[in-house]
């Protein structure tokens, strides 16, 4: 869809361009309609930002905003919170994956290092440890540091594609998750840093659910449509021209390693984000937060709801929480890692395209059987 | 590069190892010996292992994510089959046809489907490695099982000079590890089982073209690297210890050793895996929080100055 929408702008601009030049010796009117055309052009490169909007945006966005007034803090705050937290991380892999054709395991470890960052620069039960800054200092310190260790991450794997990335940012993660785990000095090791807590600001205090859900709800919207925007914008395009040919966009001019490193860089400013929301929301961070296992769960957060649409990530991301949070309830809690895993194998063997794939497969099944049935209606007498 | 480039950047390394190679004689020469030895056998644990992950690789373009875990299994079956018989022979071996048999059984019922998808089959293994282990914590529990060396190799070696001495067992790994590299070696290169594997690393469809059965080579290779990741298992049984984690453990060095040392080269593998077991063991005995950095600054070097492994060559 991206490609044929760029090279269609692509022609229109140089069709532009090259009315726009005018053309002497022809008559008014032509110069007149060639420029109409023009501005048409124009109208439908920029449309409207309301333009875009359905009926099913709304309703998302209605039922997201009223959700905590009629759910229970419970609610509001492990599933609603929790699931928008694990969806901007899961948004980042999106990006990376599904637009840029590079599966970083390591987008955990970003959020990580944001979280770590937070507790160090900011303050939490580690008295001797954390620097106690104020969280206005010390988010933005956390999210830059962040930003940096996710170009470094990308830096390093760009080098190399496809399975290989997968097997670099596996090792980097878990190089991390050893070193928070046998640093003591600054990583303050097993233990890592407990108390971390959201702020108070202008009286609201976003320990609470429903602040806090909030909270993660803008961080989360806020991302979802940078990355729209990101998207369509002409990096974005780019990008997505290089996942598909990277050859190609070398040969058309376009500097295919800073794209990249560009894109690992942006999808860290996602990760971080998500990752300060997240040591908010659970009040600590631990080398746990940064283990394998969560290094994959991110994965399958973003493989499960589908990396074709920035969505997938967050119906991934509440699918999993639900799993998580009443797997307790299906079976054993301690089986709980069969149950996800069982569910990756099998929509990993299945849908390749996640629950997103699932649904438009659904949607296309419906849809043409329908005309069939209407174009034929009695197929069975020939 | 420039050839003043590269004589800087060997200059570069070579200059702190050598400082700290006469510093650590200097400072205490029993430690420095034996931190060697123990480095040198943890790698010869994890050629053993990372050989087979490359194996893998190298034919499939399978990244076996899910290696670990059969490195798990292969560790656990030896330990309950040598602690009942009490021989280790036997241990090995079941570890070895335990790891092999999953791990062919993965070859025929999954990713004979799937050939060609590697980010698929990769994300496949990450499934499996992840419902494999809770199976298998489910089965036999959290607690550790260390598998006892077996008679001959029990207690140290003595009268070593300069260390005095040395446990016996992980002497022996030394040779076992030397010798399974050089069975592999003679296997790939000088039988015709191996010279069809590496034909079909070269070129699969040409191999297919030859008349040659390659799933048959698939699923034998497969159950080979497999059953190799099963052996390491037993082997790192009396090692180190069994117990759930491990297996991301050795996952982790297999992923390193390779990368480190060139994907789909078994020659690679021995060299990524004495880089990393001599440097991650140095790192503990004289640095222990920062082991990991060590491991971390080798792998960024390699990936910044050969972005395919020390012997890695372009796909």
């Amino acid at each position: 869809m991206s490609a044929v929408q760029w090279r269609n702008a692509m022609n229109a601009g140089a069709g532009r361009a090259a009315l726009g030049k005018g053309l002497p010796g022809r008559g008014p009117g032509v110069s007149s309609r060639a420029k109409g055309a023009g501005d048409e052009i124009v109208e439908r490169q920029t449309p409207s930002m309301w333009a875009a909007v359905r009926a099913r945006h709304v309703v998302v966005l209605a039922f997201l905003l009223a959700f905590p007034f009629f759910a229970t803090p419970f609610l509001t705050y492990q599933i609603g919170a929790q699931s928008l937290a694990l969806g901007l991380i899961a948004l980042s892999l999106t990006f990376l994956g599904g637009y840029g054709g590079m599966i970083s395991l390591a987008q955990m470890t970003v959020a990580g290092v944001a979280g770590y960052m937070l507790a160090i620069f900011g303050a939490s039960g580690e008295a001797t440890l954390s620097l106690g800054w104020s969280w206005w200092i010390a988010v933005p310190i956390a999210i830059a540091i962040s930003m940096l260790a996710g170009t470094f991450v990308g830096w390093l794997s760009v080098r190399t594609e496809g399975i290989y990335t997968i097997m670099i940012t596996l090792a980097v993660g878990v190089a991390f998750y050893y070193l928070c785990l046998q640093n003591y000095s600054v990583f303050n090791g097993f233990q890592g840093f407990q108390r971390v807590y959201a702020p108070t600001l202008l009286g609201v205090n976003f320990r609470n659910p429903v602040p806090f859900y909030f909270l993660a709800l803008a961080c989360a919207l806020g991302g979802y449509l940078l990355i729209q925007y990101v998207l369509r914008a002409p990096f974005g395009v780019a990008l997505q021209g290089i996942r598909d040919n990277p050859r190609r966009m070398n040969a058309l001019g376009f500097h295919v390693t800073a794209h990249r490193i560009a894109a690992y860089a942006l999808a860290a400013f996602l990760a971080a984000v998500g990752g300060i929301l997240l040591v908010w929301y659970n009040g600590l961070i631990t080398p746990n937060s940064v283990g394998t296992s969560w290094l994959i769960n991110v994965l399958i957060i973003a493989v499960l709801g589908g990396m074709k649409h920035p969505i997938g990530a967050f119906v991934g991301a509440v699918i999993f929480v639900l799993l998580q949070t009443f797997a307790i309830d299906l079976i054993d809690r301690e089986r709980f890692n069969l149950v996800v895993g069982g569910v990756f194998l099998a929509i990993v063997l299945f849908s390749p395209d996640g629950l997103l794939g699932l649904w438009a497969r659904l949607r296309e099944r419906i849809s043409t059987t329908r005309p069939q049935a209407a174009l034929h209606p009695r197929r069975s007498k020939p | 590069m420039s050839r003043i480039w590269k004589a800087f950047w060997i200059l570069a390394l070579a200059l702190p190892l050598s400082v700290f190679l006469v510093w650590g004689i200097w400072h205490n020469a029993k430690l420095f010996f034996i931190t060697l030895l123990n480095g040198l056998t943890l790698a010869s644990l994890y050629f053993i292992v990372a050989s087979g992950f490359t194996l893998v690789f190298g034919l499939m373009r399978n990244v076996n994510l899910a290696h670990g875990s059969l490195y798990l299994l292969g560790g656990y079956v030896g330990y309950f089959v040598g602690a009942k018989t009490g021989y280790f022979v036997l241990a090995l071996a079941a570890g070895f046809v335990a790891a092999a048999f999953v791990g062919l059984l993965m070859q025929v019922a999954i990713f004979r489907f799937m050939q060609g998808q590697d980010l698929r089959q990769t994300m496949v293994t990450i499934g499996l490695s992840i419902v494999i282990a809770d199976l298998l914590l489910w089965a036999i529990g959290a607690q550790v099982h260390q598998l006892s060396a077996p008679d001959g190799l029990a207690g140290p070696l003595r009268d070593i000079p300069l260390i005095t001495a040395y446990s016996k067992y992980r002497m022996a790994l030394l040779p076992v590890g030397i010798a399974i590299g050089v069975l592999l070696w003679l296997f790939l290169n000088r039988t015709r089982v191996g010279m069809m594997i590496r034909a079909g690393v070269d070129d699969r469809a040409m191999l297919a073209a030859t008349g040659i059965n390659v799933n048959l080579v698939f699923a034998a290779t497969f159950a080979i690297g497999a059953g190799l990741a099963g052996l390491g298992g037993v082997i790192g049984a009396v090692e180190l210890s069994m117990v759930p984690g491990e297996d991301v453990r050795l996952l982790l060095a297999s992923l390193i050793v390779v990368i480190v040392g060139g994907m789909g080269s078994v020659v690679g593998a021995a060299v990524g895996a004495t880089i990393l077991g001599v440097a991650e063991t140095y790192g503990l005995a004289y640095a222990p929080t920062y082991s990991v950095v060590f491991t971390f600054v080798i792998l960024v070097l390699v990936l910044a100055f050969r972005p395919r492994g020390i012997l890695g060559q372009a796909a």
